[in-house]
């Protein structure tokens, strides 16, 4: 019931989306080069879906996503559980994580491309510095405020390295990460577009410029909506999964 | 001896400060005795059991168990806390499985290890419970079970019913006493409940604050069997009550 109602909550939204973006497009007189209607828009996304392009670019893009989203978390999370069980260590990167955090992974786009060429990587390169700040720093700071009682029980019954780790603090700190990693999907989705309108000549960015160069607003208006929605249903699915996960864990606190 | 501390102490720096947890504590302890730590809170209980259990050694004198300087945590004692200590996202049957999986006990094995004392607590219909899904006495009769699950030699409890209501405290005290008779640990056990610790010890350590030491020991003349309401009992109690000066005899009125 409570999901057949937040389902009717999703249709009347995007029922007045369309409803303001087809009043805007009556109210001013754009050509429709510039600005097309929502009938424009999903003629030209039917075209795309017929024609089978809108499926190769959005398979790179989930390519260049899924590698560059997973690793980046992956190694953002052992990173972080190794220094925040180091703080000495830790006292003399966290100045330079701090340093680097603020600047936009487009930044080194530029050096991206000189370094790796065009193709997957600047795009993947991209994905992975956006996540990886974020869930680094919220690794860190949830070992470190780990309670202290999860380390004098392993003690007590002699849990050692390296299974302390994955036994004791990986799990005792999961439920605090994994607010981070959900954060930094929507974070990665947002530079994934970024990353692909330079150095790539596929993917969802690519065709926000191949769509610009062409003079085709609808299918730019299209492909808009198709990032949108991959946007939406990849944040719902790991919505879903961190639910399941944290109920193993017995429960969210 | 079992336990030998003597002339113990423990002070901290902090701030450039030296502060005296506990000084001159000496103390020796039999196999398969149970040993009361009382005293008012801030008198150094918890520092001692720690130094004790080998998770923050003391600064001067020593502790030795079974001839052995105490420097480490051992995996032949384990600690019950007061906050229970379990991993809430482990079940019951996994959470008293834990120690048993560092020993290299294979699968069947642990599992039967962990159903025996899981029944001795009686937790029996919870083993696929989470943590959060029990109330606090059941917590910490889990915490007890997997204690035992490792057959230490030595329990050490920081007083592990603190945060529980008096009855389900008591319930716990009277599992706690038939089991360390059936199990013949040793066990030493910090509490700042006068009642808890004639209810339980062998022996009640009275310690005293600023700084912490040994005020008394005394050596509770009753049999495994106690009752709280019995005239024994009650003179015992009475008897550290006085000890801790807190027995007034002047008017005191009583209306019962
Ligand atoms: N790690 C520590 N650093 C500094 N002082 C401490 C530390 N642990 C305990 N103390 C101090 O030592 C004294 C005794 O503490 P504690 O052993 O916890 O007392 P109790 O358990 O009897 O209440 C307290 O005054 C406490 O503030
Ligand atoms: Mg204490």
């Amino acid at each position: 019931m409570k999901k057949l109602l937040s389902i009717k909550n999703i249709i009347i939204s995007l029922l007045l989306l369309l409803g303001v973006w087809q009043f805007i497009y009556t109210l001013t007189d754009f050509s429709d080069a510039l600005f097309p209607s929502p009938l424009q828009a999903f003629g030209a996304l039917a075209e795309m879906v017929s024609n089978g392009i809108l499926f190769t670019h959005i398979g790179a893009s989930m390519y260049r996503f899924a590698v560059g989203y997973v690793s980046s978390v992956i190694i953002a999370v052992l990173l972080g559980l190794v220094l925040g069980r180091l703080p000495k260590v830790f006292q003399y990167i966290n100045p330079a994580v701090q340093l680097l955090r603020p600047i936009s992974p487009m930044a080194w786009m530029p050096f991206i491309v000189l370094w790796f060429g065009i193709g997957n990587i600047p795009a993947i390169v991209i994905i992975f510095i956006s996540a990886f700040f974020p869930v680094l720093l919220s690794t860190v700071s949830a070992v470190n405020s780990i309670d202290p009682i999860y380390m004098k029980v392993s003690k007590s019954f002699g849990i050692k390295q390296p299974q302390i780790m994955w036994k004791v603090i990986f799990p005792a700190v999961f439920p605090q990460i994994a607010n981070s990693i959900h954060l930094a999907l929507g974070t990665a989705w947002v530079f994934l577009v970024a990353g692909e309108m330079t150095g790539t000549q596929s993917g969802l960015g690519y065709l926000v410029i191949d769509a610009r160069n062409n003079l085709r607003a609808d299918i730019l208006f299209a492909d808009i909506i198709v990032i949108g929605l991959i946007g939406l249903i990849l944040d719902s699915l790991l919505k879903t999964a961190e639910k399941q996960i944290l109920k193993a864990w017995g429960g969210a606190d | 001896m079992y336990i030998e501390i003597e002339n113990a102490g423990k002070a901290f720096f902090q701030n450039g400060r030296e502060f005296t947890a506990f000084t001159d504590v000496s103390l020796s302890i039999e196999k398969g005795e149970f040993i009361c730590l009382l005293g008012p809170s801030g008198c150094g209980k918890s520092t001692l059991l720690n130094a004790m259990a080998g998770f923050a050694p003391v600064t001067s004198g020593s502790i030795k168990i079974d001839g052995k300087e105490v420097k480490e945590p051992s995996v032949k004692n384990v600690t019950i806390f007061q906050n229970y200590g379990l991993l809430p996202w482990r079940t019951v049957q996994k959470n008293v499985e834990l120690g048993l999986e560092s020993q290299k006990i294979p699968k069947d094995e642990r599992r039967k290890i962990a159903d025996k004392y899981i029944e001795m607590v009686g937790l029996s219909d919870f083993k696929k419970s989470h943590p959060r899904q029990l109330s606090g006495g059941m917590q910490q009769r889990v915490s007890i079970a997997r204690a035992l699950a490792v057959n230490p030699d030595i329990i050490f409890m920081d007083e592990p019913f603190g945060a529980l209501d008096a009855i389900t405290r008591m319930k716990l005290q009277d599992d706690i006493l038939s089991i360390s008779r059936k199990e013949k640990k040793t066990i030493i056990l910090v509490t700042h409940d006068i009642e808890e610790a004639v209810f339980l010890a062998d022996r009640i350590v009275i310690m005293t604050a600023n700084p912490g030491k040994i005020k008394n020991i005394l050596t509770v003349p009753l049999r495994s069997h106690r009752e709280r309401t019995a005239g024994d009992f009650l003179q015992v109690r009475d008897k550290v009550f006085e000890l801790f000066n807190m027995k007034h005899e002047e008017n005191i009125e009583y209306i019962i």
